[in-house]
């Protein structure tokens, strides 16, 4: 475990700067966090967590695939990929870390998504333990524990300081870098800081909130269950909630013509989209209660049956914070789950 | 004014709804939180006495879900209108987008709606419970023993501490008093973004535009919105795309969409109010109405059923094109 | 440069040959750029063409994997790729890449069986590879049926090919039939569904149905009635597919997704999936 003083942090981040690119929660200009590459007096955001999730440092919501250059009836096909350099984005909360796991099972299951896979071997990730979490953070129905972030690097922060311990090796390696201006100390600050946190966790409004209902195999439970309707009523069919969502990652697959060539790109889709599945000779989804139950179908139930049981959701509340018409998992759980009331 | 509350609205659905006048009441369905209130279509007295509630956090324009939810029943449907909403409900009848016969107004008054998002930037996050306490709120977070007393009057959405009318355009029942028009400093924003350079403006436009994520809550959420089918939704539009694939193509969705309600929008302020960025989005579309002001004489949107608004209309005494481009050496 | 595999990066396709078959489906022959097949493939089994600047999109392969000089595809004019295909000549380039999906069990499940093939309109393509396969290794199935019907005699796909080859074939049977009566016609009229039930198969067959989702499910449910069970009745699924390897999330149905877990499902598996395809 090492430690620094948090009047030293800039200095790390200065530092680490210098070997690779570092990104950051910094104040956006509407008082909300963002992800920005850190420079020279930039602040770390005090606030619990970005509007966007990290997911676009592996899972861009725009990334071009390849080019095209047609001529006559002859095409060629442009390989545009480039190696990633090192990255290291730190600060992310222990929800967002799980993410990764969840976005890995799907981009790097086989055939490997070499975009996605680059960038993930590039990445290091610094997680930040939570010390105030918001009424919607659930991330305990899932398992995670807020004041054990994962990680290549955990840290802590208290009110002076910042505490470190690497899980990896590439963790190890970042730190020291990072040696110079760190020292040894023991668990018992850390310690003190889980319980603080553990306490505070305690008191969530939606501590009680379980997945006991959901799983793999339960399509059948919940596929014709007549709540679906109410559900989804208000649903804008908007892509807001799919698009801050950490795990939500859904892509389509484009072409621009840019009058010089073909870009193949890739973007971030929702399946809340009414054209999302809509083929030349029809759609098989022509609802918008259609769509509202794959969406949560496949984080509760399809998800977890092809990825032994594990859930399609980290509990980071940003749904539950951006939803226009405030719908979201967790009502979901709870009427279709049956702990409402 | 007297408040109106929850449980005169509960009963005054439930009177209709037992009289038969109405088969469905469109309304405000409880949250986990006190704050995040859902739009919901009640049809039983068990289901509003239980789930219904008014609070400052009913900000949710209900005009633009008649166009949906009209057809869906066979009776009449019950909508509650603060003065706002009832601007985008004349805009859609004079738009034909829904059958006045299958709905019954009820107009209620409206002191402002609170924004969540500046309440947690005075009590922070952790909010377990939200009381209403006269012209305050008792936040209780679960950091703090005691609760914040926050005035609403400090935490208004935009488009509340820009109100332009506590008057209701249109309803079959009026609960409460009547309101007034205000003369309202809406236009304020407007001007000093006017006063800018174009180089600041353009700054100021890229800085906010940038940000967007092209989920299109704004458009999904807008009342002037109803287009069955959305060119931007089209993929033999040329345009249609769910990712800004370049910094210039998010201002063109933007500026493209203002364009289309230009001079149809009430300035209800859904986009910004929904814009999970935060992009004061209500400014491109008042900058139109402050124009169109300048240009053709006062019009409000929605103010009645059935007007022709100024750009669709020709009258002799018409600006030309000319003096539009004349004015912008002078204006902006 | 990133020297990894990349599947959603194709090679490039030649049209060596376009057939008409009928006033809305054509038949592409397709190699690489130096001649040959561009992969291996199973009965049942998919490819991702695209046309750039266009689009991408799913198309079943028509031809026998035994065929091992080219692959061909039967493509209905029915959208913007497809649309653009049709005015296509021999010798465009297009891009393909695959193959995608689980195939038919041709070497197990229907090995020593006989064999019903079911087909409407379009449908017929992706099965052709599978008649064509079994045709090759003609030894290892039992009697082969072949029940396919269309609109008219002029939307019959691979009607040459029909006529001059498979009715000829020792042990298989073709049953043609066509929505309504026509000159020149003196075959059966008649929907697939019901021509199926007057026909009146023994059961002791596998049966392998393909066409649009109402021919599909008055087959069905007509099998069941003479007898039939679930599983011995397969059939193909098709739903928007974007990346064709079950990641870009829209072509699942339940938690199956059709262009990995399928597109070849057995009918008892999909009643164990929602009704949502």
């Amino acid at each position: 475990m090492l430690k620094c003083s948090l009047d030293k942090i800039n200095l790390i981040f200065a530092e680490i700067s210098k070997t690779a690119k570092l990104y950051l929660p910094v104040d956006d200009i509407d008082k909300s966090a963002v992800y920005k590459k850190w420079e020279v007096g930039m602040n770390w955001s005090d606030a619990l967590n970005t509007v966007r999730s990290p997911k676009d440092f592996f899972f861009p919501q725009m990334e071009n695939l390849m080019e095209f250059k047609t001529e006559g009836k002859n095409i060629e096909v442009i390989d545009t990929r480039s190696e990633t350099e090192d990255f290291v984005i730190f600060g992310v909360r222990a929800c967002d870390v799980k993410s990764f796991e969840i976005l890995d099972r799907v981009f790097l299951a086989e055939p490997v998504d070499s975009y996605y896979a680059s960038r993930r071997e590039k990445g290091i990730i610094v997680s930040t333990a939570c010390s105030k979490p918001a009424e919607t953070c659930f991330c305990k129905t899932f398992g995670i524990s807020p004041e054990e972030p994962l990680g290549d690097v955990s840290t802590w922060k208290t009110e002076n300081e910042i505490f470190f311990k690497a899980n990896t090796k590439k963790g190890e390696a970042l730190l020291e870098k990072i040696k110079a201006f760190t020292e040894d100390c023991d668990k018992s600050a850390v310690n003190e800081q889980k319980e603080k946190i553990c306490r505070v966790t305690s008191k969530l409004p939606l501590k009680d909130l379980t997945t006991d209902a959901f799983g793999g195999g339960k399509t059948e439970n919940f596929f014709d269950n007549p709540a679906w309707d109410e559900l989804s009523q208000a649903c804008l069919g908007c892509g807001t909630c799919t698009f801050v969502c950490p795990t939500c990652q859904c892509y389509d697959i484009k072409d621009f013509n840019t009058g010089n060539g073909v870009i193949r790109f890739r973007c971030w889709d929702s399946c809340m989209y009414s054209d999302f599945t809509k083929m030349a000779h029809g759609n098989n989804r022509l609802t918008q209660k259609e769509r509202f139950r794959q969406r949560f179908m496949h984080k509760l139930v399809y998800y977890p049956e092809n990825n032994e049981g594990v859930f399609s959701c980290v509990g980071c509340g940003r749904c539950l914070a951006k939803c226009p018409i405030s719908m979201n998992i967790v009502k979901v759980m709870k009427k279709i789950g049956g702990s409402d009331k | 004014m007297q408040k109106i509350t929850q449980n005169q609205l509960i009963d005054k659905a439930v009177s209709l709804l037992e009289n038969g006048s109405v088969s469905a009441v469109l309304g405000w369905h409880k949250g986990e939180f006190g704050y995040d209130v859902t739009p919901a279509v009640f049809k039983t007295k068990e289901d509003l006495k239980e789930n219904f509630v008014y609070s400052d956090f009913c900000g949710v324009n209900f005009s633009k879900y008649l166009v949906s939810k009209t057809d869906r029943f066979d009776g009449k449907i019950l909508v509650f209108l603060k003065p706002c909403d009832t601007y985008s409900f004349n805009q859609l009848l004079t738009e034909h987008r829904f059958d006045r016969e299958k709905v019954y107004a009820v107009g209620i008054p409206c002191e402002g709606m609170a924004d969540i998002s500046k309440i947690k930037n005075i009590t922070g996050e952790g909010i377990s419970e939200i009381k209403e306490d006269g012209q305050n709120l008792l936040v209780t977070t679960i950091y703090e023993d005691k609760p914040v007393s926050v005035p609403v009057n400090d935490v208004l959405l935009e488009r509340c501490v820009n109100c332009k009318s506590k008057k209701h355009v249109a309803y079959d029942e009026l609960l409460g008093e009547e309101g007034d028009v205000i003369d309202s400093q809406r236009f304020d924003e407007v001007a000093k973004i006017e006063a800018m350079t174009p180089d600041e403006r353009f700054e100021f436009w890229q800085n906010e535009l940038s940000r967007c994520i092209r989920c299109n809550a704004c458009r999904d959420a807008c009342p002037a919105c109803t287009c069955e089918k959305c060119v931007f939704d089209n993929p033999s539009s040329g345009v249609e795309n769910k990712a800004p694939a370049n910094s210039f193509e998010e201002k063109m969705f933007h500026i493209i969409r203002a364009y289309h309600v230009a001079g149809r929008c009430t300035d209800c302020g859904e986009c910004s109010r929904v814009c999970p960025q935060n992009i004061p989005l209500h400014l491109l579309n008042r900058k139109f109405i402050k124009d169109m002001n300048e240009f053709y004489g006062e019009y409000q949107a929605g103010e009645d059923v059935g007007s022709r608004a100024p750009l669709v209309d020709y009258t002799q005494d018409d600006l030309e094109p000319g003096e539009v481009f004349d004015r912008r050496d002078t204006d902006a | 440069m990133n020297n990894r595999e990349e599947t959603l990066i194709p090679q490039i396709g030649v049209i060596t040959d376009v057939r008409i078959d009928t006033p809305d489906i054509k038949t592409f022959r397709v190699v690489t750029l130096d001649g040959k097949k561009a992969f291996d493939h199973r009965p049942g089994q998919c490819a991702m063409l695209s046309v750039p600047g266009v689009g991408e999109a799913m198309f079943s392969i028509t031809s026998s994997p035994t065929n091992e000089e080219y692959m061909e595809f039967s493509i209905k004019k029915c959208g913007c790729v497809t649309d653009w295909l049709h005015q296509a000549e021999v010798g465009q380039q297009i891009t393909i890449r695959g193959p995608y999906g689980k195939p038919f069990p041709v070497d197990d499940v229907f090995a020593g069986k006989n064999l019903l093939f079911i087909a409407g309109g379009v449908g017929l393509a992706p099965l052709r590879s599978v008649i064509n396969y079994c045709r090759h290794y003609r030894d290892r199935y039992g009697d082969i049926d072949i029940v396919y019907g269309s609109r008219s005699k002029d939307d019959l796909l691979d009607y040459q090919e029909i006529i001059d080859e498979w009715s000829n074939d020792a042990g298989v049977k073709v049953h043609l039939t066509i929505d309504n009566p026509q000159d020149g016609w003196d075959g059966h009229v008649g929907f697939v569904p019901s021509y199926v039930k007057e026909l009146g198969f023994d059961t002791n067959k596998t049966a392998v149905l393909c066409g649009p989702p109402i021919m599909i499910k008055f087959t069905l449910e007509g099998l069941c009635e003479i007898g039939f069970d679930k599983t011995q009745i397969y059939t193909t699924l098709e739903l928007r597919m974007k990346c064709g390897v079950g990641k870009c999330g829209r072509c699942n149905v339940g938690a199956k997704y059709v262009c990995k877990d399928g597109p070849v499902f057995r009918c008892d598996e999909l009643d164990e999936l929602p009704d949502e395809y």
